[in-house]
């Protein structure tokens, strides 16, 4: 790890284990667990399903994992990296360095368009112009959407811009891919496009962890957890299909 | 893609919060410009008159109603219509205990004349007693003897007379024997020709429309002698010019406190709407920064983005607020009868305060809409959605 918030060495592999992670929002009386005492282990390549009820805590439980919201017990180690006893800003950097996300709903910046949104992680390296544009450019021909790079958000239909959320978080080539209900505002069609990225990436050695409501997609992933209640209610191995 | 790319972008696209931050800090840093400019404007100006001006010492006829203004000083309750000093008293001056501190004593006539439709206002004056007064007059040409006159440089192009042509006053028809080089100062309107010529075209004789008195004043106290004028002369107002100058330069002192107290509450004002409408702008992007948050960019970047919107309109309206401060300086300069705008200058020292004061209020306010934006907690910014 060196000063300037590059992790690369280690950023090839990532191994990641949660101990006995917890999250509690408020205090006294009106405290809600939202997960209490999740502990797993996840080797790098894998491709995990994360399913539940709704309410279960599985975004929450996804926000620690991607280092955004810190566990009030526990610890999230990666690749011997203390994710929470690193300084908010080399937080921030391993964000950046380890972790692509794709979040529940788009959450593309309105005002920058379909490339400028993919290259939005790239803004904070060092970086040249080209470069930065030749990777972006890369990433959306990887989505399919090579031909509709100069369009705005507000131009994109529902899974485009799931695509180039998809193209953000992969743009950096992280070691690592957090996805929360890639599809769950897309058709069914569009959502299996999604998954055969995914597959497509994970096939390239890429880790995933994408929570889901849907069984279909949950299908694609070769290890299913299940979430009840803020804790792990099944961990099993997926067949290949 | 870069952070200055994104804070380009985003101000882009809100032109509406854009403009009012701008304008904020334009109105703010245009008040005070304003009046800076203006109060040094004519500070610099009544000094420079006051330079120009070799008497120290007028003596005008009392009066209630009407204003002369000579060398450009606004003297108060004088017309040279109605009133005069009668030539004779002025002798009295010999009479007084520091009468061998008067340099020169210069009777002064005025009246008006009028050539071709344009009004010019006549001087009879001791040309002896000029040359102490005024020791900066140069002549091109002579200066007059009897039923010649002598033109300001300025009097001379308007009425475009040269030595030689004649200039009708009264009765008489005045050969013009010279004109002065400018001077800058209300000498450069007049025509000068001698007492005794102005007397008669006139009809004057015997009297005087004020006296200029050149004091050598190095040990002795002015205000002493304007005491002893006035009581040998008991009809006359007796002034010096110094305190003329101190009283207007007062006034301005005074202005100057209460325009300083107006603008520091301008500003304050501009700054107050930058600071709301930064922490809305902060609050409305609640997403976005989650987004940039997590993905990797750190707090110190969310700041950057958030001072680099302030910084490049602040720079902006430094620079409008600069202009706008100086164009009102010059129009409140002119309308306010103190003299030509373009003796109000545009300076680079005023425009460099002025985009420091833009750049550190601009600054200064974002300052608590940046904190804000920084210590976004990603994971909350992106579940506002
Ligand atoms: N910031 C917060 N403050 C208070 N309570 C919260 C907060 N975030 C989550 N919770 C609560 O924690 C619980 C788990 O929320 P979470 O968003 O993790 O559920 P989820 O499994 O992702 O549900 P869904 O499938 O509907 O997205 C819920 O009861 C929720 O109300
Ligand atoms: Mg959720």
């Amino acid at each position: 790890m060196t000063r300037c918030g590059r992790f690369e060495a280690e950023a090839e592999m990532s191994t990641i284990v949660a101990e006995n992670l917890v999250k509690t929002f408020g205090s006294g009386a009106t405290a809600v667990t939202a997960v209490s005492g999740v502990s797993f282990r996840i080797d790098p390549g894998e491709f995990v399903g994360i399913m539940g009820a709704s309410g279960a805590g599985k975004s929450t439980l996804l926000g620690m994992i991607g280092a955004m919201s810190a566990p009030s017990s526990g610890r999230l180690i990666v690749d011997e990296i203390d994710v929470y006893a690193l300084p908010l800003e080399r937080q921030a950097d391993f964000r950046r360095e380890y972790l692509g996300f794709v979040f529940q709903g788009f959450h593309l910046v309105p005002y920058l368009t379909a490339l400028e949104n993919v290259m939005l992680p790239l803004a904070v390296t060092a970086r040249g112009r080209r470069e930065k544009q030749d990777a972006a450019a890369a990433a959306l021909e990887g989505v399919g959407l090579g031909g509709k790079a100069r369009r705005l958000p507000g131009e994109l239909s529902g899974g485009e811009k799931e695509r180039v959320a998809v193209a953000r978080a992969i743009v950096n080539e992280p070691p690592v891919l957090l996805a929360d209900e890639p599809t769950g505002n897309l058709d069914s069609k569009t959502g299996a496009e999604i998954m055969g990225l995914f597959r497509k990436l994970n096939g390239a050695g890429m880790t995933i962890i994408m929570v889901t409501h849907s069984a279909e997609c949950a299908a694609n992933a070769r290890r299913l957890i299940t979430v009840a209640d803020g804790r792990v209610s099944g961990d099993r191995p997926l067949a290949l299909n | 893609m870069t952070l200055q790319w994104i804070s380009v972008r985003n101000l882009m696209r809100r032109k509406g919060k854009a403009a009012f931050i701008l304008a904020g800090l334009v109105i703010g840093v245009g008040t005070s410009v304003g009046i800076l400019t203006y109060v040094n404007a004519v500070g610099h100006d009544i000094l420079h008159k006051l330079d120009q001006y070799g008497a120290n010492i007028l003596i005008v006829p009392r009066t209630e109603s009407l204003s002369l203004s000579y060398g450009g000083l606004a003297l108060g309750g004088v017309s040279f219509e109605l009133e005069e000093i009668r030539e004779a008293e002025l002798t009295r001056l010999a009479s007084i205990p520091n009468a061998g501190n008067i340099a020169a004593l210069g009777p002064l006539v005025l009246g008006v004349t009028e050539l071709e439709g344009r009004r010019i206002l006549v001087a009879g004056v001791d040309f002896a007693a000029a040359a102490i007064l005024k020791p900066w007059w140069k002549a091109h040409g002579s200066l007059p003897g009897p039923n010649e006159v002598l033109l300001g440089a300025e009097a001379a192009r308007v009425l475009n007379l040269s030595a030689g042509d004649r200039l009708p006053v009264g009765d008489a028809r005045l050969t013009v024997s010279g004109v002065l080089e400018p001077t800058g100062s209300q000498d450069d309107q007049l025509a000068f020709t001698r007492l005794a010529d102005a007397q008669r075209v006139f009809n004057k004789q015997g009297r005087v429309s004020m006296a200029e008195v050149a004091a050598l004043c190095k040990d002795c106290p002015i205000e002493e002698m304007v005491q002893q004028i006035a009581e040998v002369l008991p009809g006359a107002k007796v002034m010096a010019i110094q305190q003329v100058v101190k009283s207007r330069l007062e006034m301005l002192a005074h202005f100057e406190k209460f325009a300083y107290g107006i603008s520091a509450v301008v500003l304050l004002i501009g700054t107050l709407v930058v600071l709301v409408t930064m922490m809305g702008s902060v609050r409305e992007r609640t997403s976005e920064i989650g987004i940039f948050r997590a993905i990797g960019f750190r707090r110190s970047h969310v700041m950057r983005i958030v001072f680099l919107e302030a910084g490049i309109v602040s720079v902006a309206a430094g620079a409008i607020g600069y202009g706008l401060g100086v164009a009102s300086a010059r129009l409140a300069f002119y309308f306010g009868g103190e003299g030509h705008p373009a003796h109000v200058p545009f300076a680079v020292e005023t425009a460099a305060a002025a985009l420091v004061l833009s750049v550190t209020l601009g600054l200064l306010a974002s300052a608590y809409p940046a904190l804000m934006a920084a210590r976004m907690d990603p994971n909350d910014a992106l579940r506002a959605l």
